[in-house]
């Protein structure tokens, strides 16, 4: 009886061993060549960047990026004033969208119950959902002509003795483009707060709590102390985010190629000059030099975001090495 | 640690940290409700801008010419259906494939360069994207395309349906892939009929959150489907999509054309906010996109 079974195992299975070997050897050498295609994408992708952009690398040098002189017509293309606007926006919406991204992560990690903390949340990644354009469409027509008069004049009165809130009040604008990138990032920020919130171990809330903190002050003794590294992770991706939205920013910041102190006159980013001038564009050097403004893009989206997911990552490890969960 | 908590000076102190901490937790419920806000007040106004601009014409007519009244954006409904298909039919079995091996193969290095580049591709700015269609497709090809617009979809769409793929088949309880392999099930057929099989509604669920993401994509197309005002289905020809419709009718000067964006907006969002609720209906609220 123990001779048979391996006996009859060994003539049925005797010819199918080949084909199944043979089977196992397509099918992973299929899905390698799939997996490779994503490593071969990224590289794809930095590759054609560079290369596209190369006239405008050998033509302009470093002085690219120091140049705020953007004159297609003379064929002078600098930098500057779209790496500025960018970087203005970006702040403006991480000054705005941070405390308020805190302040849901908060609620939904220390507040609210469990059934309403999963709908709230919910609700606020519902806002990740809204296309691009959508948010646009809705800042032209009623955000931007909102702010121009409830929200710059105030300001203008209050604060107009520094540059940034001087100047002639109008729909779009530097800080029309901040604030609509601030609602856009909230829900990427808090969300990934939120997530940190929750992986902060019970024992470190109930030590705060016994020691008699009230629940501010365990908040801020035992849950951001703990998530911090996991926050700043957050805050950078959400920075990555609003570098390289396009559309929306594209539809209200006014588009122009000027650097200016005020917050109320239009601008551009790196961004919406590559959406609004690309297809347009008619020299190759024009063109070339549009996609290095792409080529700065790509390598700050890939740094922030690696930066990023590192420090998310850490918060989860150190939890891991101390719970074991 | 110590400055918050040991600072117990009796009555009084303790009332006015309780009173602190009290409103600091209201303010955080004030951010909530701030934060949605705006939610509402662009859903609201979609809901009646867009009702009120919507008839039966916009899904049946095309564009009307340059500072006519009516038309539709028939044209752009089907232009979107055509991008997006052709860009899961390029999309989904890269990163479905990719995904299958990432989770079969976890420990080499291979496999954690490939998840690697993954999430950094998810960072990836949209336009850039687009930028990597163009030179790939519209250089090479002559002129803007439906392939080069769907390119650039998929490029966006293989990661985020590489990542939850994978996420999905590692939630498979090992037992039941060792089970069918016990069975004599050659490993390629334990993948696909068994594990793939087993994480197929999750795999699915990644998959519809991927559309919903790239339906909404305008920048990625400006400069690859470009946009057309004439009826167009051609893989090889330029072709309207309501994201690129609903941007050029927003900046331009006539109301009429800003009335039907307000339309093509509310169909947009319509659109990707049922595939997302959808999704999150039948999972019972699990789903959640990478990012």
């Amino acid at each position: 009886m123990a001779d048979s079974i391996p006996a009859v195992r060994h003539e049925r299975a005797r010819a199918p061993v080949q084909v199944r070997l043979f089977g196992d050897r397509i099918f992973n050498t299929a899905t390698f060549i799939l997996a490779l295609s994503i490593l071969a994408l990224l590289f794809g992708l930095a590759v054609a960047l560079i290369a596209d952009s190369f006239p405008a690398i050998r033509a302009f040098g470093l002085h690219f990026f120091i140049s705020a002189d953007w004159d297609p017509v003379n064929e002078q293309y600098g930098a500057l004033p779209f790496i500025y606007g960018t970087f203005v926006s970006s702040f403006i919406a991480l000054a705005l969208a941070v405390p308020l991204s805190l302040g849901v992560a908060l609620c939904l990690s220390e507040m609210a119950p469990d059934w309403l903390s999963h709908r709230l949340g919910f609700l606020v990644d519902l806002l990740a959902a809204i296309p691009s354009v959508v948010y646009g469409l809705w800042a032209v027509f009623v955000m931007g002509p909102w702010i121009r008069d409830h929200v710059e004049p105030p300001l203008a009165h209050w604060f107009g003795w520094l540059p940034l809130f001087q100047g002639p009040k109008v729909a779009v604008g530097m800080l029309s483009a901040g604030i609509i990138l601030a609602i856009m990032i909230i829900p990427y920020i808090s969300s990934v707060c939120t997530d940190v919130f929750r992986v902060v171990p019970h024992t470190q809330r109930e030590a705060a709590l016994a020691l008699g903190a009230t629940k501010w002050e365990m908040v801020k003794t035992a849950v951001i102390p703990y998530g911090m590294t996991g926050v700043i992770g957050a805050i950078i991706l959400g920075l990555g985010r609003a570098l390289g939205e396009t559309i929306a920013v594209a539809m209200v910041i006014g588009n122009s190629a000027q650097i200016s102190a005020s917050l109320f006159k239009p601008a551009a980013t790196l961004a919406s000059v590559i959406a609004n001038e690309f297809a347009e564009a008619t020299s190759d050097l024009y063109v070339a030099a549009l996609i290095e403004l792409g080529l700065v893009l790509l390598i700050l989206g890939i740094v922030l975001n690696v930066v990023a997911r590192a420090l998310v990552l850490v918060v989860q490890q150190r939890r891991y090495r101390e719970t074991g969960k | 640690m110590a400055a918050g908590v040991s600072n117990l000076h009796g009555e009084t102190s303790y009332r006015y940290r309780k009173f602190k901490s009290d409103s600091m937790m209201a303010i955080t419920v004030g951010a909530t409700i701030l934060t949605l806000i705006p939610l509402f007040l662009v859903l609201g106004y979609l809901l009646t801008k867009g009702v009120a601009s919507l008839n039966w014409a916009f899904f049946t007519h095309m564009p009307a010419p340059v500072g006519e009244a009516g038309g539709g954006m028939a044209n752009a409904i089907v232009g979107t259906l055509e991008v997006v298909g052709i860009a899961c039919l390029i999309g989904v079995p890269i990163g479905v494939g990719a995904g299958l091996y990432l989770a079969a193969n976890r420990a080499s290095q291979f496999t954690n360069w490939v998840r690697f580049s993954a999430d950094v591709l998810m960072g990836v700015p949209s336009i850039v994207v687009g930028i990597f269609a163009y030179a790939v497709i519209v250089r090479p090809f002559g002129g803007f395309s439906t392939l080069a617009g769907s390119v650039a979809l998929a490029a966006i769409m293989i990661p985020l349906v590489t990542r939850t793929t994978e996420e999905m088949v590692l939630l498979v309880p090992p037992e039941l892939r060792e089970a069918s392999l016990a069975l004599g099930v050659p490993h390629w057929r334990t993948t696909l009929s068994v594990v793939a099989r087993t994480a197929l509604s999750g795999i699915t669920t990644g998959v519809i959150l991927a559309v919903a993401r790239v339906s909404g994509e305008t920048a990625p197309l400006l400069f690859t489907a470009f946009g057309n005002r004439f009826w167009s289905t051609s893989l090889f020809h330029p072709i309207n999509t309501l994201t690129v419709q609903v941007y050029t009718y927003a900046i331009s000067p006539f109301a009429d054309w800003q009335r039907q964006a307000w339309a093509g907006a509310l169909v947009l969002t319509g659109i990707i906010l049922a595939l997302e609720l959808g999704v999150r209906w039948v999972t019972g609220g699990a789903a959640k996109a990478p990012r």
